[in-house]
């Protein structure tokens, strides 16, 4: 039992990595209907230079505010220059060319920092572990990540909501030609809306950075996970990623560690390792498959 | 007209020579290696034209593509391996045993390379756009995790073989003799394929990449042809993958990554769309490419990162397309 | 004599709050051209996209030949006879004229499987194909790219492809829309000389064309059919005139 809260926890942990990943990945897709395979480099590029920073200064939260803006810059400095020419192409010009995006920051990153992972301490006021409940220890820095998970859900929320932004770009998602029939610059609103994903992106690869190893490719990693995050939760639709970012992360948690014990009531329990291993590692994209079969668009289609 | 079609003659005529050419060139001036870079730009261009064909021709964008080539590997590299033990692949319900026989592993690999296409294939096709592309891309993922748990079979180091697959009457430890069967099967495959889309199937294909809702209307089952089309596209790639496991005798998940059906699309538009022989000069490129800057440096990706945008945002047509002049694709 | 060929009982539609489609009752005889108007906004290609099956009705059932339909898919319907012809037209745009009207005849032939025998070389298709070629007048077009034609003569190839298919029911949705004076007589002719031959469901905004050409008119408004008579009655009815008093037109 209190095993399992400790698992629902890191479940919960690593949905809202996800939701940081997705919700401005699903902006990005519903709004201007593009396919950036890029996404993932935003988070990479976040955690290279927080890490950097917070190595060279101790500081954990000067490394963050380096990293936001730097990664937001390259990001809109990208959708500036490339990605601004794909909207009006079709989907498979904008995978090639975000794939050749990949190949570009991967490989600067390897010229800058090398092949070596860089290794990021988490800081000491966030060390250590609380007791939830009696017998129940957690990292606060993992209490930390889920608590701006929350705050951000709730600061979308509030934006989407409440401000005029907010409204201009769901609206933007749901109808653009009306959009900028209003009077809207759809071009900065396409801008910033990109700056506004990439820096949740960043975000994700900073506070992922004191857990996993910082080097090359942890961006693709995710970004796969965060792909079947969106199609689960309905392309477009930031209720659907938080949707879809805590089910897949729960799901690919509780499996991870139940699924063999589950299996050893079947089967013998070698057998059940390796099959519990290899279904366990399957399970979220076998809970893709099936919400697709059942609803092809997602669960929260954004445009009906 | 005429010209166009004298033109794509000529480039294919060409292409065909210097592909025959090639082994008693690479032996005459002692480059032997250009002899394995060449089969594996036959096998890639396999793949890559077997990409085309649901992707330039049926307008399905698959980012999952070299799961197929994993799978046709795989099973040829298990068959084998169980060959090696001499244990049973399967016991239950009837014995199933290894072999290196090809008469009898590669339509084997083939068909459960088809057989896994069929069935992500009928749930991929319920979806669209965008969907599609990342339903395909999550297939491949699941399937490159399957094979990473399967520590049996090497998990991610891979499974090494120990030689090539016997086939009758040749012998395909001879880099020669491979190289001549993959440059045989990929020219049955395409001329198979030229037919494919020249026919009335091909047609019906065709008009669903450009509207599928119309093909619809006028009463075909648009689903079912594009299921066929897909199934048979990933028969092939995993034709190709079992060719590539013999050539390198060696086959590991990384084969499966989406980066490396993110590589096959990318032949794919280096050569040209809908064109069936443009994806093999768009393998011979990008293998080539990669070869030559390897040499000079090893960051070469932060090279080919940048072509590949500017090909896209400026160079749509492919290398084929400016081969054969306007016309020569497609659209 | 006559026999009902498409009957739709009270078919119903809303998307979100906006009811488009409220009891949709129509019923057409075999070899009639039954024209469907009604002001902006009444419903009327939602209509049709009920009728073809590109849209799934909320509640009601459609009938052909007696048939229950309600739920066959888009292709199966087709099949059964319901070809269409589309207001905004969708044809093939990097086919040539003639490969799209071998795409329909195919379609009707039941020949899109074969997968080795060259389209090309296929003699009873081209034939069949360069026959609807000529007849919408369009042979000295045959080989332009569909992308490539004007607006009338599109409209022309999107009747081609929907006759192609030998259908025992066409549904025109706006084929006049667009068209100058000499387009409109060129296609009311055409119409006209298929009548008889097939039966049509015409949706059209020129009322000119539509009491000159239909045999019988359904008058839609806010979704629901509040009138079906002749073309003569239907100019005196008054409940008609209300609803076009009413409406933008």
């Amino acid at each position: 039992m209190l095993l399992f809260i400790e698992q629902l926890l890191n479940g919960l942990q690593l949905g809202v990595m996800l939701f940081l990943m997705s919700a401005g990945l699903t902006l990005v897709f519903g709004i201007m209907q593009v396919i950036n395979l890029a996404h993932g480099s935003f988070y990479m590029i976040g955690a290279y230079v927080a890490a950097t920073v917070a190595i060279r200064s101790g500081s954990f939260l000067l490394g963050m505010a380096v990293a936001l803006p730097v990664a937001a810059a390259v990001g809109m400095l990208m959708e500036l220059t490339i990605l601004r020419r794909l909207y009006k192409r079709d989907h498979l010009d904008q995978v090639l060319a975000t794939f050749g995006l990949i190949f570009f920051f991967n490989e600067l990153t390897r010229i800058i920092w090398g092949r070596q992972p860089l290794f990021m301490d988490v800081p000491s006021w966030l060390g250590g572990a609380v007791e939830l409940l009696p017998g129940v220890h957690y990292p606060v820095y993992r209490l930390a990540i889920i608590l701006v998970g929350i705050f951000v859900a709730l600061f979308l929320y509030l934006l989407f909501s409440r401000t005029r932004l907010g409204m201009q770009i769901r609206a933007g998602a749901s109808n653009r030609e009306m959009v900028a029939a209003l009077g809207v610059n759809i071009r900065l609103l396409y801008t910033l809306v990109f700056g506004l994903g990439t820096m949740l992106a960043a975000l994700a690869g900073i506070m992922a950075g004191p857990i996993l190893a910082v080097e090359v490719g942890m961006g693709e990693s995710i970004l796969i996970l965060t792909f079947v995050v969106i199609v689960i939760g309905g392309i477009g639709s930031v209720r659907g990623a938080l949707v879809g970012a805590l089910l897949v992360g729960m799901v690919d948690t509780l499996g991870r560690v139940y699924l063999p014990d589950i299996l050893s009531l079947l089967v013998s329990s070698a057998t059940a390792d390796t099959l519990g291993a290899s279904l366990a590692s399957m399970s979220v994209y076998i809970l893709m498959a099936i919400v697709l079969t059942c609803k092809p668009a997602g669960l929260f289609p954004a445009q009906s | 007209m005429g010209t166009m079609c004298n033109r794509k003659n000529i480039f294919n005529g060409l292409g065909l020579l210097c592909f025959l050419l090639l082994p008693p060139f690479a032996i005459q001036s002692e480059q032997e290696y250009l002899l394995s870079l060449f089969t594996r730009i036959l096998i890639y261009g396999l793949a890559a034209a077997s990409l085309d064909l649901i992707l330039g021709f049926g307008g399905m964008v698959s980012l999952g593509h070299a799961v197929f080539m994993g799978i046709g590997g795989y099973s040829v590299g298990i068959l084998a391996f169980h060959s090696y033990e001499s244990l049973p692949l399967l016991s239950w319900p009837f014995v199933l045993n290894g072999t290196e026989n090809a008469l009898l592993a590669w339509p084997f690999a083939v068909l459960v390379a088809a057989l896994f296409g069929i069935v992500t294939g009928a749930i991929c096709l319920r979806t669209k756009g965008m969907h599609f592309i990342m339903i395909t891309l999550a297939f491949a993922q699941m399937a490159y995790y399957f094979f990473v748990s399967l520590t049996k079979y090497g998990g991610s180091d891979g499974l090494s073989l120990y030689n090539r697959s016997v086939f009758p009457a040749l012998n395909l430890g001879s880099d020669i003799s491979f190289y001549y069967l993959c440059l045989t099967i990929l020219l049955v495959f395409l001329i198979i394929a030229n037919r494919l889309v020249r026919s009335h199937f091909g047609r019906v294909l065709s008009a669903c990449r450009e509207n599928e809702q119309r093909v619809q209307v006028l009463g075909f089952a648009s689903y079912r042809y594009k299921l066929a089309c897909y199934t048979f596209s990933a028969a092939t790639a995993g034709l190709a993958g079992v060719l590539l496991v013999n050539q390198a005798e060696f086959i590991s998940p990384g084969l499966m990554h989406w980066t490396k059906s993110g590589e096959l699309m990318v032949m794919v538009l280096l050569g040209g769309m809908g064109t069936l022989s443009g994806p093999v000069l768009g393998a011979a490129t990008l293998l080539l490419m990669e070869d030559f800057l390897a040499m000079y440096t090893e960051h070469w990706m932060i090279i080919l990162g940048p072509f590949l945008i500017f090909v896209v945002l400026f160079a749509k047509r492919g290398l084929y397309g400016l081969l054969m002049g306007t016309g020569g694709n497609h659209d | 004599m006559t026999e009902t060929l498409l009957k739709a009982k009270n078919l119903c539609k809303h998307f979100g709050a906006l009811q488009v489609c409220r009891n949709f009752n129509l019923q057409i005889e075999r070899g009639e051209l039954h024209a469907l108007i009604g002001p902006n906004g009444a419903g009327k290609t939602t209509a049709l996209d009920l009728l073809t099956g590109l849209l799934a009705p909320d509640s009601g059932t459609l009938l052909l030949n007696g048939r229950d339909i309600t739920k066959t898919s888009v292709n199966k319907r087709a099949r059964l006879g319901l070809a269409r012809a589309f207001q905004v037209t969708s044809l093939f745009n990097s086919f040539s004229v003639l490969d799209n009207l071998m795409l329909a005849v195919q379609a009707q032939q039941g020949t899109g499987t074969h997968f080795w025998s060259r389209a090309a070389h296929d003699r009873k298709l081209v034939a069949s194909a360069t026959s609807f070629v000529e007849r919408m007048g369009l042979l000295d077009r045959a080989t332009v790219l569909a992308g490539n034609l004007s607006h009338g003569e599109r409209r022309q190839l999107e009747m081609g492809m929907a006759l192609a298919t030998k259908p025992a029911m066409l549904l025109l949705d706006e084929p006049m829309a667009g068209l100058g004076p000499g387009g409109t007589l060129k296609l009311s002719e055409l119409i006209s000389s298929l009548k008889g031959e097939v039966t049509i469901l015409m949706v059209e905004h020129d009322t000119h064309a539509v009491f000159a050409l239909a045999d019988r008119i359904s008058v839609l408004v806010q979704g629901e059919v509040v009138a079906t008579d002749t073309p003569k009655m239907i100019k005196e009815n008054k409940l008609v005139q209300a609803a076009y008093l009413g409406g933008a037109k």
